[in-house]
């Protein structure tokens, strides 16, 4: 239906899915790619978009030598079937009805999922607290950077390479001071790669989180 | 066969790899979980097989240690489309963790620390298919990968193979696990693609 850049090496796909029965922020779909010999392969992809009719955005991050999202981020043209399957995931969903204040950590490509829940609650005139602490490299590479400055969350980026400010790796001090202090027992969500999120959840962990508030979801 | 994807060659084929329908070969060892990595001191952890009549037979860390232990190879399949080749574990087998169980119960419910679970009949964890595993490739168990031990049930979906596994619950009626209970398949075999409830 539609593409449109995101990063360098981002691409976000805009899908007309005929029959879609809606689904939750933070779920995901698999798409499946068929080489003309009959070779198939799938990902994972999480939806990028709020529930909005047939419509269904992915935000696809291209990885060297990636098989499938070399193909999507390149190859793949407006217009062009691709065969997905979904929603699936029932764990790592924010529903608009979940009234605790809600802290969201992404690394990276991680984002994708927790934008899903950005955009939901937006959709849905939703006063719920929203926090995002967002790990990236540089400003270059933040996803969505124009929508999150006017999502109505607050927002703290991490900039671990370059950036206007101070650099480095995302720390317990920056989740203590930007995220949601455990006796508000916040739902927590954490996406991104695995060392980022084992970090991430060990911090919240020891910052006195439930551990069983705390939901990872893990890329690669 | 799917829908021919228009421009797509995929990336060469390694002939002779047999894998599960809808999976891909990876070298590397990725990490899922629904959340943070319990970490279970040694001295207090244990391992338990609780009947369903409510008896219970518990292993201490040196217990388990002090068992036959054995040292496998398999492959294994995750339900998030990775298949890892020729992954090395050492573990207790779970016949010689039943051997003195008696038991008329059919399934299991297996129950890790941090609260995951996960069901299966109870003749998938016996003859040879099922491990309690503290060592991969030589060395202890990472955290991360489920350690100080897990679960090992290669022949079906990696969810199964519970990491961090505290105890075998054996019952007369099947119970869903974690995973089970919000859309994932009751069984789980690769070779059938059961990833998710009505598959």
């Amino acid at each position: 239906m539609d593409t449109r850049d995101e990063t360098t090496t981002a691409r976000t796909l805009v899908l007309d899915v005929p029959d879609w029965p809606g689904h939750l922020a933070g779920q995901h779909v698999d798409v499946r790619l068929t080489a003309p010999d009959g070779y198939s392969t799938q990902r994972s992809y999480s939806i990028a978009s709020a529930p909005d009719g047939t419509k269904v955005e992915l935000t696809v991050q291209r990885i060297p030598d990636g098989e499938v999202s070399s193909y999507l981020t390149g190859v793949f043209s407006i217009g062009g079937p691709v065969e997905l399957r979904g929603p699936i995931g029932g764990w790592f969903v924010w529903r608009r009805t979940d009234a605790a204040p809600v802290l969201l950590v992404a690394g990276g490509s991680g984002i994708v999922p927790l934008m899903a829940m950005v955009r939901t609650r937006m959709a849905a005139g939703s006063r719920v607290p929203f926090r995002l602490v967002y790990s990236i490299r540089t400003p270059a590479d933040g996803f969505y950077a124009d929508e999150l400055r006017s999502a109505g969350v607050d927002l703290t980026y991490v900039h671990t390479r370059a950036g206007p400010g101070p650099v480095g790796r995302l720390t317990a001090a920056t989740l203590d001071s930007h995220g949601w202090p455990a006796s508000l027992e916040p739902a927590c969500y954490v996406c991104g790669p695995t060392g980022f999120v084992e970090t991430v959840s060990d911090i919240l962990v020891a910052l006195g989180h439930d551990p069983g508030r705390v939901r990872t979801e893990r890329f690669g | 066969m799917g829908i021919v994807t228009p421009g797509f060659t995929g990336r060469a084929r390694e002939p002779g790899t047999k894998l599960p329908p809808g999976q891909y070969l990876t070298r590397d060892f990725p990490v899922l979980s629904a959340g943070p990595t319990p970490r279970i001191p040694l001295d207090k952890w244990e391992f338990a097989v609780i009947t369903e009549t409510g008896q219970r037979h518990t292993w201490s860390w040196p217990a388990l240690l002090a068992l036959p232990a054995e040292t496998v190879t398999v492959d294994i399949h995750c339900v998030t489309k990775w298949s890892k080749l020729g992954t090395t574990w050492t573990g207790v087998s779970v016949d010689t963790l039943l051997a003195d169980v008696e038991t008329g119960a059919d399934h299991a419910l297996v129950h890790s620390y941090g609260g995951y679970t996960t069901n299966l009949p109870l003749e998938d964890l016996l003859d040879g298919k099922a491990w309690v595993a503290y060592k991969y490739d030589g060395e202890d168990l990472h955290p991360e990968h489920g350690g100080p031990a897990r679960l090992l049930v290669p022949h079906l979906y990696f969810w199964k193979s519970a990491k961090w596994v505290r105890g075998i619950q054996l019952t007369p009626e099947d119970e869903p696990g974690f995973w089970e209970s919000v859309g994932y398949h009751n069984y789980g075999d690769p070779w059938r693609e059961q990833r998710y409830q009505g598959d």
